[in-house]
């Protein structure tokens, strides 16, 4: 995974509550089978009038937007559906950061498995940034992950809170497999006392091993 | 030791290592798997050189993207065939069981895990599903979890994870006729707010729900993720233990009993601390219709629907404004007056036996409206539709005009060749009214199965009470 360490890039708005998974990547693009190239597919039904032309309504499709690489938005951002589509799409179009009063758990948990940063601010400081992006074309933050804060070119500095052990992995990049797999004596261990095997007791219509085997 | 709640007590049994300042290494005792969210988690698997640890712990089943028609066809979709072919493919090749579109044990994740037994008191379960929260209903930790992490469970059987604060919800007074497990969990969700439980495990408890059958607990457990918590959890009891006995999973005889005695060990003690209390009294409630684009966005049906201008939150009477927009609502519209294209009764919220028998009951003798262009009923597994059918309810349903399908998640979500086309308005027992949920710029109305049943008779949302029929139980 691409470590993060700290980013500076365009700011875009989406000033919208509660912005759910299914907006992001909608189902159709589920069916695919890889984790790539999804950032075609952001925010599709909003995004593209029919023919994939892009629809000028839309805020990220403004002029001013594009190439932006931190999203600003509203509480809840990613509830809905577990689908990690979603944090695939939003890096894949080239966002590393998002900025929301709050993010829904299970979204929240897949930013950090993709190398972005979701950093939570108080109500207040977003409807600042909301102002400041809305009133400087151009608007541009620093964030500095190492420091936990988030400047502007107009000297305003704000800090946010993280996990030190989130902070940890994004800094370095970690795939958390490998830490957890440093662990393997303990969880055969922990194996040996807690025997969970389901014992089957009557005929189902189950491919397994054993049927394979017969 | 201090008094503890459920969460807790199932937390600290599944404690495989802590280290200060890092989450907890969680060991899960069931992993369930499904084509849409698990393809990309074998392969990079495969691409680390990594192997499935516990296969024998791992169960997969075909059920977001399998039509519901006729199985014996070829599958024409091309991206849903690589999907089925992948996962086929990864489960010959790792070991996992799987039930596959043909078994006679299919159906959807969360309505087959029970209903086989894999789900049980005190186990952790996860899925790839953000409605895995459904299996809590049985006094398990069941939560839905990313890509990533079924890779991650699938290598090493565990999951980092940062304890959750834990939330009661206690439903009390006793549930009026006509009103069901889904007005519950739906005015709960309109109490709280859907991003209310963020960042909780739910615990739901009261008289409410004690009474509520484990169709009914399922169904509130279900949409604890609408109210943004990653799981909720019921403790377990009689009507558990009942239901459970002499499924194909569940020990039988004096292993039954030993099950039983631990199960029993598992509520919250007596003054264990909850981070949040909520009560919600339910002896007025009245049935529930989603009139908005989230589900916390939910009225009466004695009720209108409301005026963007009455909410005093300028984010919120933004997003009410956008929601009656895309739904084509005026404000005092009453709920009663809005009139339906489509009837979906189905999905992992509300398409067990139980639904199926109260649904049939609303609609026995009666014929879906001329206006409704499809009322569909999409039994949430293969067993279900096998019971239904011997119970006679596929030819009430069918004589009344609705077409009877094969098990899947269909309509809720569209992604097989059931879906809701733009600018139809769909009253629908699933789980999410979000835009274009059950299809591009479909309008959908979160209901009870017998409201549902009611408004593909009506036409329009009608006040189930009024009918005399839909007592429970």
């Amino acid at each position: 995974m691409q470590p993060f360490r700290r980013h500076t890039g365009l700011v875009a708005p989406l000033d919208r509550v509660n912005v759910d998974t299914d907006q992001m990547i909608p189902k159709q693009f589920c069916k695919l089978l890889t984790r790539e190239g999804y950032g075609r597919f952001l925010f599709y039904d909003w995004r593209y009038l029919p023919g994939e032309k892009p629809n000028p309504e839309f805020e990220l499709n403004q002029p001013r937007y594009q190439g932006a690489s931190i999203l600003l938005t509203r509480a809840n951002f990613g509830c809905g559906s577990s689908r990690e589509h979603a944090p695939w799409g939003v890096a894949d179009y080239g966002f590393r950061v998002l900025i929301a009063p709050s993010f829904a758990d299970i979204f929240y948990n897949n930013c950090f498995k993709n190398g972005l940063l979701p950093i939570t601010l108080p109500d207040e400081q977003v409807d600042e940034l909301f102002r400041r992006t809305y009133a400087h074309e151009g608007y541009r933050l620093t964030v500095d992950l190492e420091q936990q804060t988030i400047a502007d070119e107009q000297g305003l500095v704000l800090t946010f809170e993280i996990d030190p052990f989130r902070k940890y992995c994004l800094l370095n990049g970690l795939d958390d497999i490998g830490l957890t797999l440093q662990h393997e004596d303990k969880i055969r261990a922990f194996e040996e006392k807690h025997p969970v095997t389901p014992v089957q007791y009557d005929e189902v219509d189950m491919w397994s091993p054993e049927r394979a085997a017969d | 030791m201090s008094a503890q709640t459920m969460y807790e007590k199932i937390w600290n049994a599944h404690l495989v290592h802590q280290e200060d300042g890092q989450p907890a290494l969680i060991y899960i005792d069931r992993h369930l798997i499904h084509e849409g969210t698990s393809p990309q988690a074998f392969a990079g698997l495969r691409a680390a050189g990594r192997k499935v640890r516990r296969p024998d712990l791992t169960f997969a089943v075909m059920d977001h993207s399998v039509s519901t028609k006729d199985r014996t066809l070829p599958v024409l979709d091309d991206n849903a065939r690589a999907q089925f072919e992948a996962l086929w493919r990864n489960c010959r090749e790792t070991g996992v069981r799987l039930f596959d579109m043909h078994s006679r044990n299919q159906g959807i994740v969360h309505i087959i895990g029970p209903e086989l037994g894999l789900t049980q008191p005190g186990l952790t379960i996860v899925c790839g599903d953000s409605h895995t929260s459904t299996h809590g209903a049985f006094g398990a930790l069941a939560f839905g979890i990313g890509t990533s992490e079924i890779e991650h469970v699938l290598a090493t059987q565990t999951l980092p994870q940062f304890k959750s604060k834990t939330m009661l919800i206690r439903v009390t007074g006793r549930r009026p006729p006509g009103v069901t497990a889904k007005d519950i969990i739906l005015a709960i969700i309109r109490k709280i707010g859907v991003a209310g439980g963020t960042g909780h495990v739910i615990e739901y408890a009261g008289e409410g729900i004690t009474a509520l059958s484990m169709e009914g607990r399922m169904t509130v457990c279900n949409m604890s993720i609408e109210a943004g918590a990653r799981a909720g959890m019921i403790a377990p009891d009689d009507t558990t233990y009942a239901w459970m006995e002499g499924r194909p999973f569940v020990p039988r005889g004096k292993d039954f009993q030993l099950a039983v005695d631990y199960w029993k060990t598992l509520p919250s003690d007596p003054g264990a601390r909850y981070d949040t209390v909520v009560e919600l009294e339910i002896s007025q409630l009245a049935p529930q219709v989603t009139w908005g684009t989230t589900p916390g966005m939910v009225a009466d049906v004695t009720g209108v629907v409301p005026d963007p201008a009455s909410f005093a939150d300028p984010v919120e009477r933004k997003a009410a404004e956008r929601a009656l927009q895309y739904m084509a609502l005026e404000p005092g519209t009453r709920i009663t007056d809005i009139p339906i294209d489509r009837v979906f009764i189905g999905s992992c919220t509300n398409s067990r036996l139980e639904d199926l028998r109260l649904a049939a009951r609303v609609v026995e003798g009666r014929k879906v409206a001329r206006t409704v262009k499809q009322a569909l009923v999409v039994p949430g597994s293969r067993v279900v539709k096998a019971q239904a059918e011997k119970e006679g309810l596929d030819r009430i349903f069918k004589a009344a005009g609705f077409e009877w399908r094969d098990a899947g998640c269909s309509m809720c979500i569209g992604m097989n060749d059931d879906v809701l086309p733009a600018g139809e308005r769909c009253a629908s027992t699933s789980n999410r009214n979000f835009e274009g949920r059950q299809g591009k710029g479909g309008r959908t109305h979160l209901v009870s199965p017998i409201m549902a049943a009611a408004a593909a008779i009506a036409g329009h949302f009608v006040d189930i009470r009024d009918w005399g029929v839909g007592q429970v139980e």
